[in-house]
């Protein structure tokens, strides 16, 4: 029996991209389906069609507010399954755009919106393909959510995973962390506070293109819902090797800094849109900083940390700024700002 | 308990105020500690500044350095 | 960055200090009273850094944590009663009850909302006149003269829709209580800052005075705790005893005078039961008569908490013994076992700043 689902209701911690939401998926979605039929579980499924290899990933917003700093629920929702796309290796080509649609909705916004998401998608190489639209009575949905399937080519030779980890890897963020996370929080009703840090959704296809052709790339993911905590356990457990991190090396912008003291958060646990965590090999680290250090999405990349053994299987340990270490906690679920 | 971090406020308008700290920025009433001016640093705990931090203060910690280095060389 | 390299300096000297000062031949019990301090100890890894006879223990302040089983079924049941919007800081939300949390409770239809200000509830009260909301008030005496300036503004503003469900409680009698325990073997206590800011240096005297426990007022940053660290070995090593203030950029000897006028005004001490620790004379705050329209109690009729019943708490659970600093989260039979983040089973469980949670959060490499 599981000890960590004793409800009968689904709350929105299950949703929060923490350890709810990983049980959920592990315990309860994961056995319906045969267990993928022994398919790891990944953002992107890798398939084989006809001799080539494609991957496929869908993904459904369902955003609050919709228009925020630095992008709207559209923008998101092409950047959120390129990204899904493009940390598999792949080449992201195609999309499809489901919209389920609160009776009452603006005409106006949902242009705007889908505005957004095609200059988006078009920007990042990609196509939107296919759609379906649905509107539901007032009160059934909170104004807009959208549903993305995104399609598109594995290159041959490219292969990337937690298996291709080993000790050594180099574990580096392309950004400063935190950023979507902050922006979205500032606009909640009951916190309201101003800040100038925007969200960082972005596509990030081009990047993870050009860091994938270094060759020195063993695995990356985009650090969205439960933040680059969420996914150093991710692939710790994943590769089952211990990761370490260095706290004085985060890049964190002080806005978010100093928005976390005030609210009792951790950088570590905000949503990010447009940040990569790459595990690479230490001998290609000059290579694959250069590729992050020259792209715009890339310039204030770092190495925060590396594999250091097999000897503790799946573990995260972060060494504090007073040089002691200790394990990185990964969050419950929603991150609550606090006032204790 | 009780979070509280310095900010310094940046408006002032009879209770409330604009506390601001690296870009970012909430309101806060300053009713606890109507003392307080534009330009001062306070401590902001649940949305209130619940004390005004003075400049000497905020230096202590350095000067207690100074005697531990001094308590040494005696 | 600069000011980064000082601070790792300042540490690195204050720890020399610290271990020279350290007795060889006994060991030492301070308790860090607040649980921002545990945070701190625990997120900086403060603990393994420190000479080995220097115990830190985790006393009672954290407020989730304390506040009464009873109290959080009351809420509970109010929340799910429809019809009344519950304003609560995010640190409530996955407190759990006997069945489910506010966070449980919202995904039943439960209308609850966190704020990050009393100010943002009364806000929410103006916006939807036609409900009741009802703050939830916990915290110490930090929190509480925010909570009293909501009443007095709602009173002012004419805002009858809105009323506080008062489970504040006292620092000083907690104290009081842990200090004439005779299991309790506390050296000197690391003092709350920020309560502090508010209350002042005298609340505290009685314990050099009456029990000769030495007590510095700390702030939060880790050479904060070392430097209060310093102070205390300097009271033992001289065998003087008195209250010092670390934290003298966020603290003034006589405290917050407006904020401690506004308690007053509003709300009036009584007896209060500590998850825990049980009945304290004195240390919970009751909202005046004066306030009654503006007091959840009443409006709502909730129940006062009763002491518990036998067979009620888990006998296996050492909360009790943690809060008073006898035993350390690990020392627990159900520690990261039973009893989890994910499914507390005591009150140090419960929230992020509790002993058990910061231990099991933070655990050290």
């Amino acid at each position: 029996m599981s000890n960590a689902l004793p409800n009968k209701q689904i709350t929105l911690a299950h949703g929060g991209g923490g350890k709810l939401s990983r049980e959920l998926v592990e315990e309860i979605i994961y056995p319906i389906f045969d267990n993928n039929g022994g398919h790891r579980l990944l953002d992107s499924a890798l398939l084989s069609l006809d001799g080539g290899n494609i991957a496929m990933t869908t993904d459904s917003f369902v955003i609050s507010p919709l228009f925020f700093p630095g992008g709207d629920i559209g923008k998101l929702a092409a950047c959120g399954t390129i990204n899904d796309l493009a940390v598999a290796g792949a080449k992201p080509r195609f999309l499809s755009v489901g919209l389920i649609i609160e009776e009452g909705f603006e005409i106006a916004y949902l242009k705007r919106i889908l505005h957004s998401l095609a200059k988006t998608a078009s920007a990042a190489g990609v196509s939107v393909v296919t759609g379906d639209t649905k509107v539901v009575e007032k009160g059934n949905c909170d104004g807009l959510y959208i549903n993305t399937t995104g399609l598109g080519v594995v290159p041959e030779n490219v292969s990337l995973g937690p298996e291709k980890v080993s000790v050594g890897d180099l574990v580096i963020v392309s950004g400063s962390i935190g950023d979507h996370g902050m922006a979205i929080l500032s606009t909640r009703e009951g916190l309201s506070f101003r800040t100038e840090i925007e969200s960082d959704c972005a596509p990030l296809n081009d990047l993870t293109e050009k860091l994938v052709a270094t060759g020195g790339v063993s695995v990356m993911r985009d650090p969205t819902r439960g933040g680059v905590a969420s996914i150093l356990h991710e692939l710790a457990q994943e590769s089952g090797l211990t990761v370490e991190i260095s706290e004085e090396m985060l890049p964190v912008h002080p806005a978010v800094n100093a928005g976390c003291s005030m609210l009792g958060l951790d950088p570590l646990n905000l949503a990010n849109e447009g940040k990569l965590v790459i595990f690479a090999k230490a001998h290609k680290e000059e290579e694959v900083m250069n590729v992050l250090k020259n792209h715009p999405l890339g310039r204030s990349a770092s190495v925060i940390g590396k594999v250091t053994s097999r000897e503790e299987w799946g573990k995260v340990l972060i060494e504090t700024t007073l040089g002691a270490k200790r394990i990185l906690p990964l969050i419950e679920g929603e991150v609550l700002p606090r006032i204790c | 308990m009780c979070l509280a971090v310095p900010f310094k406020i940046t408006k002032k308008i009879d209770n409330m105020a604009v506390a601001e700290l690296k870009g970012f920025s909430r309101e806060v009433s300053v009713a606890l500690t109507p003392e307080v001016e534009v330009g001062d640093w306070v401590l902001v705990h649940a949305g209130f500044a619940i004390h005004r931090v003075t400049e000497d203060d905020a230096r202590e910690t350095l000067k207690l350095l100074e005697e531990l280095h001094e308590a040494e060389s005696k | 960055m600069k000011q980064k390299v000082n601070k790792k300096q300042l540490f690195l000297e204050l720890l020399k200090k610290v271990n020279e000062f350290t007795p060889e031949n006994r060991t030492l019990n301070f308790m860090e009273v607040c649980g921002t301090h545990t945070m701190t100890i625990g997120k900086s890894a403060l603990r393994q850094l420190l000479p080995e006879s220097i115990n830190l223990i985790s006393g009672p302040g954290c407020p989730v944590c304390v506040t009464h089983d009873e109290e959080i079924e009351n809420y509970l049941e109010l929340a799910l009663q429809g019809e009344v919007i519950i304003a609560t800081f995010g640190d409530l939300l996955r407190v759990p009850g006997m069945d489910g949390s506010l966070a449980d409770a919202r995904a039943k239809g439960a209308d609850v909302r966190v704020v990050y200000s009393t100010l943002d509830a009364l806000k929410l009260a103006k916006k939807n006149r036609s409900k009741e909301v009802v703050f939830l008030g916990v915290g110490f005496e930090t929190t509480a003269p925010t909570v009293a300036m909501s009443i007095l503004h709602a009173r002012q503003e004419g805002i009858e829709n809105f009323s506080v469900y008062s489970m504040h409680k006292l620092i000083p009698p907690a104290l009081g209580a842990l200090v004439t325990d005779k299991e309790v073997k506390i050296d000197g206590f690391i003092l709350p800052g920020h309560v502090s800011t508010i209350i002042g240096v005298e609340p505290y005297r009685f314990l050099a005075g009456d029990y000769q426990k030495a007590g510095v007022i700390t702030g939060f940053e880790p050479e904060d705790i070392l430097q209060a660290l310093l102070m205390l070995l300097k009271q033992i090593r001289e065998n003087q005893f008195r209250v010092e203030v670390q934290y003298t950029r966020g603290v003034s000897l006589e405290g917050n005078k407006i904020a401690q006028k506004l308690l007053k005004e509003v709300f009036e001490p009584e007896d209060s039961l500590w998850r825990g620790l049980g009945l304290i004379p004195a240390s919970g705050l009751k909202i005046r008569d004066e306030f009654d329209r503006y007091d959840a109690r009443k409006k709502f009729n909730l129940g006062k908490p009763r002491a518990t019943k036998p067979g009620e708490a888990n006998k296996n659970c050492a909360c009790g013994a943690i809060l008073k600093g006898i035993k350390t989260p690990p020392q627990c039979a159900l520690f990261n076992r039973v009893c989890t983040p994910l499914n507390p089973v005591g009150p140090c469980m419960v929230s992020s700043e509790g002993a058990c949670a910061a231990y099991y959060r933070y655990a050290e490499a």
